[in-house]
């Protein structure tokens, strides 16, 4: 066991699967010698060459469609976008092309790229620094989705998705970067990639979140049993494709749900959750799924950006009027 | 020309060695230049000094404030000052700006508020001066998406029939050197060119985009891919204000007679970090920032003010005590700046009453209410 940094099993889980794949590669702006802006690319430049580990132009669209080409080429590109608001320049080459090369080509093409984004608020930043753009990419078929919420799942979800034959987009909490925990580097003894995770178990109601709000609520789950509530947390890790059998069985067990982002809730994925749920569980159902996300507006400037974010209190008031419906 | 298999990247000495056009050397000698005459008065001089010294004072004094918590983040301008205050000055009133993150120096001679540049950094808003009321458009954070918008403004200016009239304006688009790599940037070069747009494309070349240099955006000199779009481009000391000045004043007055665009690449250096989360020792050496001091743009006015006996010792302290005094206003100003109200995040979301922003806002200021019940 290794005590690791959410930002550091990244590093570790990128660079074991380079090690074991020599057509893995790592492009990005500032990936080479900087390590990213957030270091997660740190040392390996310096370790695996110029080659492997590209410094691009400044150019998303660049990016993702040259990692396209590679990738038609044998490659495994694992592209860094610097900052979530800054994936739009790329989203032609991603929604238009990326995701439907596959099944254009009748399956004869595949395309294992990963956009690695750094994601969510809570970092003070200016703006498009703060974004959670999940939703664009959740509703474009032919691209999986996925979201790690914590060191353990970084380094084992980054090799797994590297492995995957279809382009992934890879959501990072930035907020959470920092955060800790005992890493088994030896193991690959993982949790499938797209399955969810039950992360504290709880009789009365079902939490469901992923990336940096899993954090978030298991916080509200550790405030509310002080007041002799009992809520199950669920890290859903991947939102497309979506793991709803264990959602199913936490739901039918609990009948009360709500579902945490930090996306504005207006569309947001939580809407795909609700309408999921309601449909499986409507007769174990005690109250509707209720939704506690960011304000369906532009992400507001960071001093009142813990207004815009879920947060415990918003999170335990939800949980509240599921019992008073 | 020999290529490197890994890199790619050409061996180029004119992409650190460049012509340029210069009026004022290091040294503070006053130089020539067929193309660009250059009269200016002794008060002129004084004044694009004072320029130099307060934006360079403010930006220092914006990067304390972010050491200190009170900034989330500054984008500094030091080394840049006379790109920009060349630039900024050689701009008319009608003329239009659109800024990257970086252009202190430019809304300092555009008029707009200092304070409302701190207010983005601070987290308080997204923008918050009224573009119009100064003819210089928001901050652009995303590279290089502002060059459309303001081809696109230039190609309005040109539907209003106003070219060559006194009522003629030009428009000029900042941007960075890393930036020239984007589509947006490139799609306004076409633009521009192809409708022959009264814009000027002003490129601050500071050799670096956060860690990568130069090399990695482009294999010639930045100037020259005007060419390739179809119109003039041109290389500046970027940090010589009279030679920006004379290059930009003469590419707006292009523009405003309905010459079509100019790219000027304004060859500087930016002396700091990229931001105040940067850490350049990862990735440049400090010799290269010790050889571009030797190239300051504020000293080389000074040592021609000097040698000309344009000013005197009393002359420097009074722009040093301004400066400052402008310096402790900003702090002041920056310190006493209200939050934001939370119920604010729903406000100027759409230009008409949006049932969505309504009913969130109620519930959200509901949801507030319940805590001071709760106190009570
Ligand atoms: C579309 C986009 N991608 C990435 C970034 C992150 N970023 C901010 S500044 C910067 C480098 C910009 O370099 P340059 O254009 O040379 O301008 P400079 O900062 O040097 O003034 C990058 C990559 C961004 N703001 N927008
Ligand atoms: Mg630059």
């Amino acid at each position: 066991m290794t005590t690791l940094t959410l930002g550091k099993a990244m590093n570790e889980g990128l660079r074991k699967a380079m090690e074991n794949d020599p057509k893995v590669l790592v492009m990005g702006e500032d990936v080479g010698k900087l390590g990213g802006v957030f270091r997660i690319t740190d040392g390996l430049q310096k370790d695996f060459g110029e080659e492997r580990v590209i410094d691009t132009p400044l150019a998303e669209s660049g990016i993702v469609g040259t990692a396209i080409g590679l990738a038609l080429r044998g490659y495994r590109p694992v592209v860094e976008i610097q900052f979530d608001g800054f994936v739009f320049p790329a989203a032609d080459q991603i929604i238009t092309q990326l995701a439907k090369m596959h099944m254009r080509s009748l399956g004869k093409l595949s395309l294992p790229v990963v956009v690695r984004i750094p994601c969510g608020g809570g970092i003070g930043a200016v703006e498009h620094h703060s974004e959670s753009p999940e939703a664009y990419f959740t509703h474009t078929a032919g691209l999986r989705v996925v979201a790690c919420s914590n060191p353990v799942d970084a380094y084992s979800m980054i090799q797994q998705a590297i492995a995957s034959p279809d382009p992934v987009i890879f959501f990072e909490p930035k907020r959470r970067y920092w955060e800790k925990a005992e890493v088994d580097v030896e193991s690959t003894d993982w949790t499938p990639l797209h399955s969810a995770t039950v992360v504290r178990p709880g009789e009365h109601v079902t939490l469901l979140a992923y990336g940096p709000s899993v954090k978030t609520c298991l916080e509200a789950a550790g405030a509310a049993a002080e007041e002799g509530r009992s809520l199950e947390v669920i890290d859903l890790r991947s939102l497309n494709p979506l793991d709803i059998g264990t959602v199913v069985e936490s739901v039918d067990r609990t009948g009360r749900c709500v579902v945490v982002h930090e996306a504005p809730v207006y569309n947001g994925f939580g809407a795909e959750l609700a309408a999921r749920i309601t449909e499986r569980c409507f007769y174990r159902l005690e109250s509707p799924v209720l939704r506690v996300g960011g304000f369906s507006t532009p992400y507001p400037p960071s001093r009142i950006e813990d207004q815009y974010l879920p947060d415990l209190d918003r999170i335990l008031d939800a949980v509240d009027r599921t019992f008073a419906w | 020309m020999t290529i490197d298999s890994v890199r790619g990247a050409p061996d180029t000495p004119e992409l650190a060695e460049p012509e340029l056009v210069q009026l004022l050397t290091p040294e503070g000698e006053r130089v020539e230049h067929p193309d660009y005459p250059l009269d200016l008065s002794a008060e002129e001089v004084r004044d694009l000094y004072r320029d130099l010294v307060n934006v360079r004072r403010l930006d220092l004094e914006s990067v304390a404030l972010t050491r200190q918590g009170e900034l989330g983040l500054w984008a500094s301008l030091l080394g840049q000052e006379a790109a920009q205050i060349g630039s900024g000055r050689a701009l008319s009133e009608n003329d239009m700006v659109f800024p990257t993150y970086r252009e202190h120096g430019v809304a300092w001679c555009r008029g707009v508020d200092q304070l409302k540049l701190l207010s983005m950094f601070r987290g308080v808003t997204h923008g918050g001066w009224d573009p119009a009321e100064h003819n210089f458009h928001l901050y652009t954070v995303v590279i290089g998406s502002q060059t459309l918008h303001a081809t696109g403004y230039a190609m309005g200016v040109q539907r209003d029939g106003v070219l060559g009239t006194p009522s003629a304006a030009a428009t000029i688009a900042y941007f960075g050197d890393g930036a020239t790599s984007q589509g947006d940037v490139n799609e306004s070069f076409v633009f521009a060119s192809v409708f022959n747009a009264p814009i000027v494309f002003f490129c601050q070349n500071n050799q670096w985009a956060i860690s990568e240099p130069l090399e990695r955006q482009s294999r010639i000199p930045l100037y020259r891919r005007a060419q390739g779009y179809g119109f003039p481009g041109i290389r500046v000391d970027g940090n010589d204000v009279f030679a920006c000045l004379a290059v930009t004043r003469k590419a707006l007055e292009n523009a405003r007679t309905g010459q079509g665009p100019t790219l000027i690449e304004a060859f500087t250096y930016r002396m700091g970090a990229h931001t105040t989360t940067d850490d350049p020792t990862r990735y440049r050496l400090k010799a290269e920032e010790e050889a571009w001091k030797l190239k300051d743009p504020i000293e080389r006015v000074k040592a021609y003010l000097v040698r000309n006996e344009f000013a005197d010792a009393a002359f420097f302290q009074k722009i040093e005590d301004e400066a400052k005094q402008t310096a402790r206003e900003l702090r002041e100003g920056c310190l006493s700046m209200p939050d934001p109200k939370p119920l604010s995040a729903f406000e100027h979301v759409y230009a008409e009453p949006h049932p969505l922003m309504t009913e969130e806002q109620e519930q959200f200021a509901a949801y507030l209410a319940s805590f001071e019940e709760e106190a009570r």
